[in-house]
């Protein structure tokens, strides 16, 4: 399993679509690592520098409906070849959210009002998060601020967590 | 209780419900293409798994980069190919047969009415036209679905989409489907299928049904769907008709892939389409949209006519109406990808492509190309296209590119003025 702990990236945006966190043209790449350099290289959101931003970080935290658009699994893996691992957003487009899964990686689904008081309280700050996937809590900290939030990981998420991913569970299973 | 459509096919194909809300279904179609497929492969060679659960349900084609443009992209449809010939899989369309994955497939006759299909490609929504149940996925997934023949999905949540009235001369499934979006947002069916029923629905042909299904994903949904009747039939009809006695015995078959009357939808939309005009998008996203009539004037530096949404015989025919005896403005240049090797040449036959080219149309081979910047008819920094594809994300026809989406008879007619312009075979609003 993998290690979902790290410090933040606030994107304060909806809608983050798969050509942004990895435009098509680098599809024809056929490894993950050849991803790294690229990723969100597109996003529009004001202020962002994908080049000193993404640095150091291994934990998104965003708004409403990320990573709609195209099926490119090359999305999450632009991700995970940079380190980040867990993405919390208020909730996630379908295909998205599976391969996240489906490569052992988290995506967290967040009430609305609890996103709202993570960037209240931490967005624009220096923020450490903790995941922990049997507790099923994320702790954000921030100097002396220091706040716990409860998420769900159960059912088929969970084992595809726990176990080597889809294609292991699959190929154990049918 | 009733089920949807949907839940039917699910309880056809139910492999097992490991958890509450997850089903495991078996696949009757997993469709390949040369940018998802090949990390499948390579990882399934890693493991150790190189198989495929049927070669006869696995269909694969090169249709991004079309021929090769380079070194890498020589090099993913290589492993396709090897892989395909390695495995025996008869249906692989290389190329020269190749064509757009979501034309080329359907028009094969390899799509069903109660069918589970999954691709690497979130367009293949647009095979629920045919009343299937059809998904993209990642990678992984299609992975999966090669070596097992299987694939996961939450419960299939449904919202319907009831739509009716008379729509007007000059307006489209690509309208439509922009409308829809418009109405409910890029979030507004993620994990749910799109149903979509009413009289509208009843006299689209299957092109204009594709059309509308493949911007499903658009709005979140997992497939679009339609129901099965006479006209899915008449297109099946060359590949099925060995298979039954009749069209009415097919359709009988068929018949039973439909929602019962009192299925429970996740959200019932109701609209009369009647006063609908020609739509457009105007932002970086598809449920920002206008009426043409709104964005009239907005100078655009190329047109696209092509795609999975709008590169069939139909939509060439509707924009060499337009641009028949007509010149393309002298500041734009028009790109038109025919999505098919018998599109192309039904298009030569009907004398399409000469119009086309007397216009000053660029008319490629068979190929996703400009829609999502792969290969060719890429914009430069700051250019806009007027296109027919399904995607208008920031940068996603070349790098501070701006697509505005419309149907082809609008992309055409945006091509005689250089600025984005309704069409002549609109003729008002009643």
């Amino acid at each position: 399993m993998k290690d979902f702990s790290g410090k933040v990236l606030f994107l304060d945006r909806s809608d983050i679509n798969t050509d942004e966190i990895i435009p098509a043209k680098y599809l024809t790449e056929i490894t993950k690592a050849a991803l790294k350099p690229y990723v969100l290289e597109d996003l529009k959101l004001d202020g962002f520098d994908p080049k000193k931003d993404i640095e150091g970080k291994k934990v998104i935290i965003t708004r409403e409906n990320f990573g709609c658009g195209s099926s490119r699994e090359h999305a999450p893996w632009a991700l995970e070849v940079n380190n980040i691992f867990t993405v919390v957003a208020v909730n996630f487009a379908r295909i998205f959210r599976q391969n996240m899964y489906n490569c052992g990686m988290l995506a967290i689904d967040m009430e609305a009002s609890i996103v709202d008081d993570m960037f209240a309280n931490f967005a624009g700050k220096e923020t450490l998060a903790t995941v922990d996937t049997e507790k099923t809590t994320i702790t954000l900290k921030a100097g002396d601020l220091e706040k716990s939030y409860a998420f769900k990981l159960e059912g088929f998420d969970k084992a595809l967590i726990d176990s080597d991913g889809w294609v292991g569970y699959a190929d154990m299973k049918y | 209780m009733g089920k949807t459509i949907a839940e039917k096919i699910f309880d056809a194909h139910l492999v097992e419900k490991p958890f509450d809300d997850t089903f495991v279904v078996k696949l009757d179609r997993v469709f390949c293409h040369e940018i998802t497929t090949p990390i499948a492969i390579t990882d399934l060679e890693a493991r150790g798994k190189d198989r495929v659960f049927d070669p006869t349900k696995i269909k694969a084609v090169i249709d991004h980069v079309t021929p090769s443009k380079d070194s890498k992209t020589a090099e993913q449809s290589k492993i396709l190919r090897d892989w395909a010939r390695r495995h025996n899989i008869k249906d692989f369309f290389d190329v020269g047969r190749n064509g757009v994955c979501h034309a080329i497939f359907p028009e094969s006759g390899f799509v069903r009415p109660g069918f589970t299909l999954i691709m690497g490609d979130s367009h293949t929504c647009t095979h629920g036209a045919f009343g299937a149940f059809a998904a993209g996925v990642g990678t992984t997934d299609l992975e999966v679905g090669i070596l097992k023949g299987v694939c996961s999905f939450k419960t299939p949540k449904t919202i319907k989409f009831e739509l009716t009235g008379k729509l007007q001369p000059g307006v489209y499934a690509k309208d439509v489907i922009l409308f829809v979006i418009g109405q409910i947002g890029v979030n507004g069916a993620t994990n749910c299928v799109m149903e979509f029923s009413g009289n509208i629905i009843d006299e689209m042909s299957m092109e204009s049904r594709m059309t509308l299904c493949n911007m499903a994903i658009e709005a979140g949904g997992t497939s679009g769907i339609c129901y099965p009747d006479m006209v899915t039939v008449d297109y099946l009809w060359p590949h099925i008709s060995g298979e039954y006695e009749s069209k009415e015995a097919a359709l009988k078959e068929f018949s039973q892939w439909k929602s019962d009357d009192d299925a429970v939808y996740e959200k019932v939309y109701k609209f009369d389409l009647s006063t609908l005009e020609p739509m457009v998008t105007f932002g970086y996203k598809p449920d920002q949209v206008k009426t043409i009539k709104e964005m009239e004037g907005t100078p655009v530096d190329q047109i696209y006519i092509g795609s999975c949404t709008n590169g069939r015989i139909e939509d060439l025919r509707i924009a060499a109406e337009v641009l028949k005896e007509n010149k393309i403005a002298d500041t734009v240049r028009c790109v038109l990808s025919p999505a098919t090797p018998k599109i192309y040449k039904d298009a030569l036959k009907e004398g399409l492509i000469d119009i086309f080219m007397e216009a000053g149309v660029c008319v490629t081979n068979p190929t996703c190309g400009a829609c999502l910047g792969m290969s060719n008819g890429v914009l430069a920094n700051g250019e806009v296209c007027a296109s027919t594809t399904n995607r208008n994300f920031n940068g996603r026809m070349g790098k501070g590119g701006m697509v505005h989406l419309m149907s082809p008879a609008s992309a055409a007619a945006t091509a005689i003025t250089g600025k984005i312009t309704q069409s002549p075979l609109f003729k008002g609003a009643k």
